[in-house]
């Protein structure tokens, strides 16, 4: 039961059917910034996407070898833990099937790590089965970097923090590790429709 | 990249409003008792959750304004235009009012005595607020890290906490502050008028070589801009922490 807050009402419009907006969550036209330290400006030259096995085989791509891979057009809702939800976002990216299509894994959990040293874990199956992208086009342009570019994983059934920004590589593990916000008191899978924000949620 | 972790699970409380401070026409300071409160780290952030008559609910997130004090949290809250949450927290709470709060949330972009000094806070206008906390927590210390703050605000008028700060720089050897005015001056300013670039932010901060912990807070533009900065003057990215005030909902 929770406390009516005296002379509280609903002022913002019904932006959308509630079974597009998970609990605690608000519609925004904006795309807020949210990270934790200084944007890191990584060129395509310099830019390289790595799969590690949990085997410790490494697959690494180049920016021209990574733009080869088959890529599709996404549309889809995104929701931040600090309570924005974005509807009917539009990215381009590369499918994790593809990515791991090639690598010999039958690990159960993944960590991402990021340029810049930000990390969050998932499990392969929220990877895998078409929920998941190495995205690197945002609105029909290139992804910018405050945004992650030039790529950033694009996981939109869990909390954003999990799209991790400026993906560098993503590491495959027998074992679940805690990421960066995931060892700060965050929710360790993040489900936005059970409102996994912080531990014990 | 030090982390402060987080305990235990985070359970609604409930928040009852006793003191209330007018800190621009826009702007206030929302005092609230919060029996259960665990105590906070400067630039902890809290959850708040409104429920109206009919079971509607917002929740948002405020950073946290005051150093840690018993059951005491204090959030400064600037009125969104069309926002559903802050123009009721500003225009509507009084004293004796309850809402539901839970926290404290976020264990990196703070200030605990072990991470040492100095400090270097740059803020762009409500993003002072948890940098305040850092500074009020500062001053309450027995043996303060130096520390000084660059504020930017769009007017006299519109910076937030000014005679505080006014006082502290007066009273404190290791307390420095420099602001700059963004839109208006008030008559024979003769501080900063412009929005930050690298020139400011080199003549107002600490010397790379006193290997300072920054802090950033403030809008996108306004944060993109003071860290990119620091990176180019020579700061470690790893000592610059940030945090982003979108422009979002209220």
């Amino acid at each position: 039961m929770s406390l009516i807050s005296r002379g509280f009402q609903r002022r913002r419009e019904v932006e959308a059917s509630p079974d597009r907006v998970p609990p605690g969550q608000y519609v925004t036209n904006d795309f807020p910034v949210l990270s934790a330290g200084p944007t890191p400006r990584i060129s395509a030259e310099e830019w390289r996407f790595r799969v590690t096995s949990e085997r410790g085989e490494e697959t690494t791509w180049t920016w021209e070898e990574f733009s080869a891979l088959p890529a599709e057009a996404v549309k889809v809702d995104i929701h931040c833990v600090t309570k924005w939800s974005k509807l009917d976002t539009d990215w381009r990216g590369v499918s994790v099937d593809t990515i791991l299509k090639g690598v010999g894994s039958s690990a159960a959990f993944a960590t991402a790590h990021s340029y810049g040293g930000y990390t969050t874990n998932l499990p392969v199956v929220d990877l895998t089965g078409g929920k998941a992208w190495i995205a690197f086009q945002y609105g029909g342009q290139p992804l910018a970097p405050e945004h992650g570019g030039p790529a950033r994983l694009l996981v939109p059934h869990l909390y954003f923090w999990k799209s991790a920004k400026w993906i560098h590589r993503l590491e495959l593990r027998d074992s679940d590790r805690p990421g960066f916000w995931e060892s700060l008191g965050y929710h360790g899978y993040g489900d936005p429709w059970k409102e996994q924000r912080y531990a014990g949620d | 990249m030090e982390r402060t972790a987080l305990r235990g699970r985070l359970t609604w409380l409930e928040a009852e409003v006793v003191q209330l401070v007018q800190e621009t026409a826009r702007v206030k300071t929302i005092v609230f008792r919060v029996p259960g409160w665990t105590g906070h780290l400067p630039g902890q952030h809290v959850d708040i959750r409104l429920t109206a008559e009919d079971g509607y609910q917002a929740q948002r997130s405020y950073s946290i304004a005051n150093a840690n004090n018993n059951e005491h949290v204090a959030l400064t809250v600037e009125a969104v235009e069309n926002g559903e949450v802050s123009p009721y927290l500003v225009d509507e709470l009084v004293a004796g009012d309850r809402i539901e709060l839970r926290g404290p949330i976020g264990g990196y972009f703070v200030w605990e005595p072990s991470l040492g000094g100095p400090l270097q806070l740059i803020a762009g206008g409500s993003g002072l607020v948890p940098l305040m906390a850092m500074i009020r927590s500062q001053m309450s210390y027995a043996s303060p890290v130096r520390t000084n703050l660059v504020a930017s605000a769009r007017s006299w008028e519109e910076l937030i906490y000014r005679d505080e700060l006014e006082k502290l720089s007066r009273e404190r050897d290791d307390f420095d502050v420099v602001y700059t005015l963004t839109r208006s001056q008030p008559h024979g300013w003769n501080g900063y008028g412009r929005r930050i670039d690298k020139d400011l932010l080199a003549a107002s901060t600490f010397a790379v070589e006193e290997a300072p912990l920054i802090f950033v807070c403030g809008p996108t533009g306004f944060v993109e801009t003071a860290a990119a900065i620091m990176l180019e003057l020579g700061h470690q990215p790893g000592g610059i922490k940030t945090e982003r005030f979108g422009p979002s909902g209220g």
